[in-house]
């Protein structure tokens, strides 16, 4: 069965309705990408699988028992909050702290363990957020924007760190992104929201569609032509096989 | 040993001071602290409601700070900035109390008492109700530490733990009301916010994680009340804001101390 199924969802925030008639099923082992304008419910959507928004019409529902590993767009943590990697790594979960450090090898970080999450970089807090994330096993990611902060390079390395867990892990990965060319290299299918699903399908299949390219305008083809070029690339040289896995 | 009116006081004094630290840090980290000021000045009024109805002080209290706490709830977000709402919420109720308590001519309060505290007065009810109320907010807050703090962190991430943000804040509300009504003997209205914020502020200079900080909070607030009340009966002032004093000068050493420590980072 789908992990996540959503049916005829509408969300209104007062008067104002921000997503409408939306469904959408993510399957296991998939990496499914929201994109769209700003203000077009994407992450009201993803606070209606999660919860915290209320469906006004339709319904989400997820697979009894379903383990997620939830990254947030952004985490401010109140400076009057002391709090070390090791502390955060274990916030709703009883890890061992060998699971923690063995997390934080994974994702690039190690030896942050007594460091204080305020002292981190950027760069470091979005790897320890992705590692807190996975350290219960879950079946599904969902990261909410989870590169803003980064650069460019930095974006590209997480997306691809995404898509080696994937590979290793067969968790399948829900995401909100602007950036549409790293996004789409790295999707198996992309949901173009617009307030209603515009278009769906495989990246390349949605970077043409006329809807599209209604939304995102001129930048279109600029995004689709870094998207066939980092494609490219990655079969040429970087790692060539985990692209096949993925298809 | 109960019967020496020091030692009851001192029991008292560490009661609260066990049930302001770690409710006193999430007040601190969620950024509470007028909401924490608006329910203790609340509290006067619930005072005055109880001995007009002559029922019991503790429940009045805890009665009038949840409306308080859901008043606020209820107006945040129509059009008023948070701090504007709290002030005149807060004020309003801190006058309409005084207002009501002139009303009750047939009784004769000591208004002080409750404004200040009146901790060397505490009897043996009184510090059972004092030590049942801590032990009822600490309970609280341990058994949802880890939803709370997840909570506290990040809204989505709690949602998406299966945590509702919004029961674990109706939780710290609750733990507000009953300590704002255990600390009215002891330090007072106006100062029992001072009892929640002071010592969880200056915890955080040497504090590395949420729990610590909590621990040490404890411990400045019982040193505070203990240090207090030793410095209220030899300098003869007033208990409850001696005690408050005492924790300021605490507050003013470690925060000297921990600037000291972090500016080579």
């Amino acid at each position: 069965m789908s992990l996540i199924a959503v049916d005829g969802l509408s969300v209104r925030y007062g008067e104002n309705t921000v997503l409408h008639d939306v469904s959408l099923a993510v399957e296991p082992g998939e990496i499914v990408t929201i994109v769209g304008p700003n203000g077009s419910g994407k992450t009201s959507l993803l606070k209606a699988i999660i919860g915290a928004a209320r469906p006004a019409a339709g319904d989400v529902r997820l697979k009894p028992g379903l383990r997620i590993g939830y990254v947030p767009q952004r985490l401010h943590i109140d400076p009057t909050l002391p709090i070390t990697v090791e502390r955060f790594m274990r916030l709703t979960e009883k890890v061992a702290r060998t699971d923690c450090m063995a997390a934080l090898d994974a994702a690039g970080v190690p030896d942050l363990l007594k460091r204080q999450m305020s002292q981190l970089s950027g760069g470091q807090f979005q790897r320890v957020l992705l590692a807190r994330a996975l350290i219960n096993q879950p079946e599904i990611l969902l990261l909410d924007e989870a590169t803003q902060g980064l650069d460019q390079q930095g974006s590209a390395a997480f997306y691809k760190r995404i898509e080696t867990v994937r590979a290793e892990t067969g968790c399948a990965v829900l995401m909100i992104s602007h950036e549409l060319h790293v996004v789409m290299s790295a999707s198996d299918r992309v949901v173009c929201l617009n307030g209603h699903v515009c278009c769906e399908g495989t990246p390349a299949v949605v970077a043409s569609a006329p809807e599209y390219r209604a939304l995102f305008g001129t930048g279109t083809g600029g995004a689709l032509a870094l998207y066939r070029h980092e494609h490219d690339h990655d079969h040429d040289h970087d790692n060539p096989h985990s692209h096949e896995a993925a298809e | 040993m109960l019967d020496d009116f020091m030692t009851r006081a001192t029991l008292a004094g560490i009661g609260v001071a066990f049930a302001a630290a770690p409710l006193g840090c999430f007040v601190v980290w969620r950024r509470m602290a007028y909401f924490g000021d608006a329910t203790a000045h609340a509290a006067i009024l619930g005072v005055a409601l109880s001995l007009a109805l002559q029922m019991s002080i503790f429940l009045g209290t805890v009665v009038v700070a949840l409306m308080m706490a859901f008043a606020v709830t209820l107006l945040a977000g129509r059009g008023y900035a948070m701090d504007t709402l709290l002030g005149v919420l807060a004020h309003s109720a801190l006058a309409f109390g005084l207002v009501a308590v002139s009303f009750l001519s047939g009784i004769r309060i000591d208004l002080m008492a409750y404004l200040f505290g009146d901790i060397l007065a505490v009897s043996h009810s009184d510090l059972l109700v004092i030590w049942g109320g801590a032990a009822l907010v600490v309970a609280l807050i341990a058994w949802r530490w880890s939803p709370l703090l997840t909570a506290t962190l990040n809204e989505e991430l709690a949602y998406a733990s299966g945590i509702d943000p919004k029961r674990e804040q109706l939780i710290l509300t609750l733990a507000l009301a009953i300590t704002v009504a255990v600390a009215i003997k002891v330090v007072g209205v106006l100062l029992i916010a001072a009892m929640l914020i002071i010592p969880a502020a200056a915890a955080r200079n040497f504090a590395r994680t949420p729990e610590a900080m909590a621990l040490i909070a404890a411990a400045i607030g019982g040193v505070s009340a203990i240090a207090g009340l030793r410095a209220a009966y030899l300098l003869d002032t007033p208990a409850g804001p001696t005690i408050v004093c005492v924790a300021a000068v605490i507050f003013a050493a470690f925060s000297a101390f921990g600037w000291r420590g972090r500016s080579g980072v």
